[in-house]
């Protein structure tokens, strides 16, 4: 009696079990498919002229046809924003990073007076939205006369990216072993210099995911250019799509290969570290 | 010697956390205090003038042409907000339940669904005001090929359509976030647990509503606040797509672009003023702080311990 059972309830589950993990393959599909057409489309179009475009919206286009490109490469600005974009950010992680990882070194390895004071000033930075303290923002870079120079940008970002970077980093310097920074004490090494040749090439994963979680927004970012950066040759990328997209309105086809080329970048590499980039930007938000 | 060695690692650790923690002094904590201060002026252009109390709250509360600006970006602020929370959270969730069943191409779906994360929100803002274009949009042409030609119109042009046409562009480009944050909350949950529910029922949707969604709760907490204080920072896409003033007729005008134009100016009118728009920040700031607070709080107390 007990096989025929186990043997009724095992057909149901399978049955069950096909029903529902296809209605849910089926949400997956339709949802990826939902995902990748809007980029797909936007690069097809990126290779067809504003007449094709028009006529024929889905199809595969003639890959070898690239005026769009070679328009926006001679006749715009966007390789000024695009290297701009990389100043802008290589800037800011550089100074996110090392600044972060002072920090969350000093907080994860020493006991002093006032270190959880301090660990919670950063973590105050966390939740603030610094958009809205934008007008003393504004008088802070018209006081230090950086206003329409990339290290208004530069500070901002930093800034932004420090409470995250020392939030993650403290934790994990806080987890690694005692043992080997004690035996290097014991030989009379420097604390400069257990924390370069010692401590610091234990970090590099943590710098890793603080680093993708900054990354991205950084990049991305168009708020802060927007009212600190009025200059076009100092533009970053996303700023300066909206003056290219203001200029070319009606040539579809150079408008799609300007939001190709933008999107290129961050595409290709995210593609390429997809998992770290995932774990990156969520980490904020998953313990 | 000790002493002496006490004072050198004082220094060390002095010269370690002095510059991180100066900048975020200088460009986060002394902008923001500053705000709450900048709100008591009266200011013209970048000079500022008399101290006048509680006068620019006032204004932007209670005087016309402000109050109404006031309310009905307010108003589209809370609708973003709640369509948000089902098209971007609860699609997130119900996506996240999908992959955690490790089906075939999980992986393949996993990277595809969180590709428009990583996209610059101007690069989603412009593809899709090309897609919602009148006469040449992928929409409308799509509506057309599949027979529902009548359901075609100029998404963005009327007020009916805009606020909703934008918010779905921002579901497109942010569901992939909550997805995996509810999936990395889903696989966390001890296999035990999942055996024993499975000896006691066959119901999915007991399983779901009973073990799941309660064990992911700490991701739902942070998901949802994030969220709300996302659509109360809203910005850069209905600036895109609906431009600094809302068009048409308001109906896209959110709290961050009604601070923004007030504190910045905008092209047609050209006036800026520092103090209605600090005021608009303080209130804004202070309304986030106190929702997000009880958000959580009410949300933190459901989570379980695993």
């Amino acid at each position: 009696m007990s096989a025929a059972a186990t043997n009724y309830y095992d057909r149901k589950g399978l049955f069950a079990t096909l029903g529902r993990d296809g209605m849910l393959q089926i949400i997956l599909i339709a949802n990826t498919v939902l995902m990748l057409a809007p980029i797909i489309i936007m690069v097809f179009s990126a290779f067809k002229t504003t007449p094709e475009i028009f006529k024929s919206p889905f199809g595969i286009p003639d890959f070898t046809q690239v005026a769009n490109f070679v328009k926006i490469w001679t006749e715009t600005n966007f390789l000024r924003y695009l290297l701009n974009s990389f100043v802008v950010t290589g800037a800011s992680m550089v100074l996110i990073l090392t600044l972060g990882t002072m920090a969350a070194y000093a907080l994860g390895r020493y006991a002093f007076t006032g270190s959880s004071f301090i660990l919670m000033f950063f973590l105050a930075g966390l939740t603030l939205p610094l958009k809205l303290a934008i007008i003393p923002l504004f008088m802070l870079m018209r006081d230090l006369s950086i206003l329409n120079n990339q290290l208004s940008l530069i500070f901002v970002y930093t800034a932004m990216g420090l409470p995250t970077t020392v939030f993650i980093m403290t934790g994990f310097i806080r987890s690694l072993p005692n043992e080997l920074e004690d035996a290097a004490r014991m030989d009379g090494a420097s604390e400069a210099r257990i924390m370069w040749a010692i401590m610091l090439p234990l970090v590099r994963p943590a710098m890793v995911i603080a680093g993708i979680q900054n990354v991205v927004p950084i990049w991305n970012d168009f708020f802060f250019p927007l009212v600190f950066i009025q200059n076009d040759s100092l533009k970053t990328l996303p700023q300066g799509l909206t003056t290219f997209m203001g200029e070319y309105t009606t040539d579809w086809g150079v408008l799609f290969s300007g939001l190709t080329l933008s999107a290129a970048p961050i595409i290709l590499i995210y593609i390429v570290l997809s998992k770290q980039f995932i774990a990156g930007m969520t980490s904020g938000a998953v313990k | 010697m000790p002493q002496l060695r006490m004072t050198g690692r004082g220094l060390w650790i002095t010269a370690l956390i002095v510059p991180p923690l100066a900048f975020v002094a200088l460009f986060i904590v002394y902008p923001i205090v500053s705000a709450f201060a900048y709100a008591f002026f009266d200011w013209q252009g970048l000079r500022r003038l008399d101290f006048v109390g509680l006068e620019n709250f006032h204004t932007v509360l209670f005087v016309e042409p402000y109050r109404s600006w006031t309310i009905n970006a307010f108003k589209n602020n809370v609708i973003v907000f709640f369509a948000l929370m089902v098209l971007q959270n609860g699609l997130g969730f119900i996506l996240a339940y999908a992959l955690w069943r490790e089906l075939p191409g999980a992986r393949f779906h996993r990277i595809a669904v969180f590709l428009p994360v990583v996209l610059s929100t101007i690069i989603v803002a412009y593809l899709f005001k090309l897609f919602y274009h009148p006469l040449f949009g992928v929409v409308n042409i799509t509506l057309k090929g599949i027979g529902l030609g009548w359901l075609a119109q100029p998404w963005l042009g009327q007020s009916g359509t805009a606020l909703g046409s934008i918010i779905v562009a921002q579901a497109w480009h942010m569901v992939g976030f909550p997805t995996l944050v509810f999936l990395a909350g889903m696989q966390r949950i001890p296999g035990e647990i999942l055996d024993a529910v499975r000896m006691e029922t066959e119901s999915e949707w007991v399983k779901i509503t009973k073990i799941v969604w309660p064990l992911v709760a700490p991701s739902a907490t942070i998901v949802f606040t994030l969220l709300f204080v996302g659509a109360f920072n809203w910005f850069e896409l209905p600036y895109i797509m609906g431009g600094l003033d809302g068009s048409p007729f308001g109906s896209t005008d959110v709290l961050g672009l009604y601070f923004y134009r007030t504190a910045f100016g905008n092209v047609s009118a050209g006036q800026q003023d520092f103090g209605l728009g600090s005021a608009l920040a303080v209130l804004i700031f202070i309304f986030i702080a106190i929702v997000a607070g009880v958000i959580t709080t009410r949300l933190r107390a459901r989570e379980i311990q695993l």
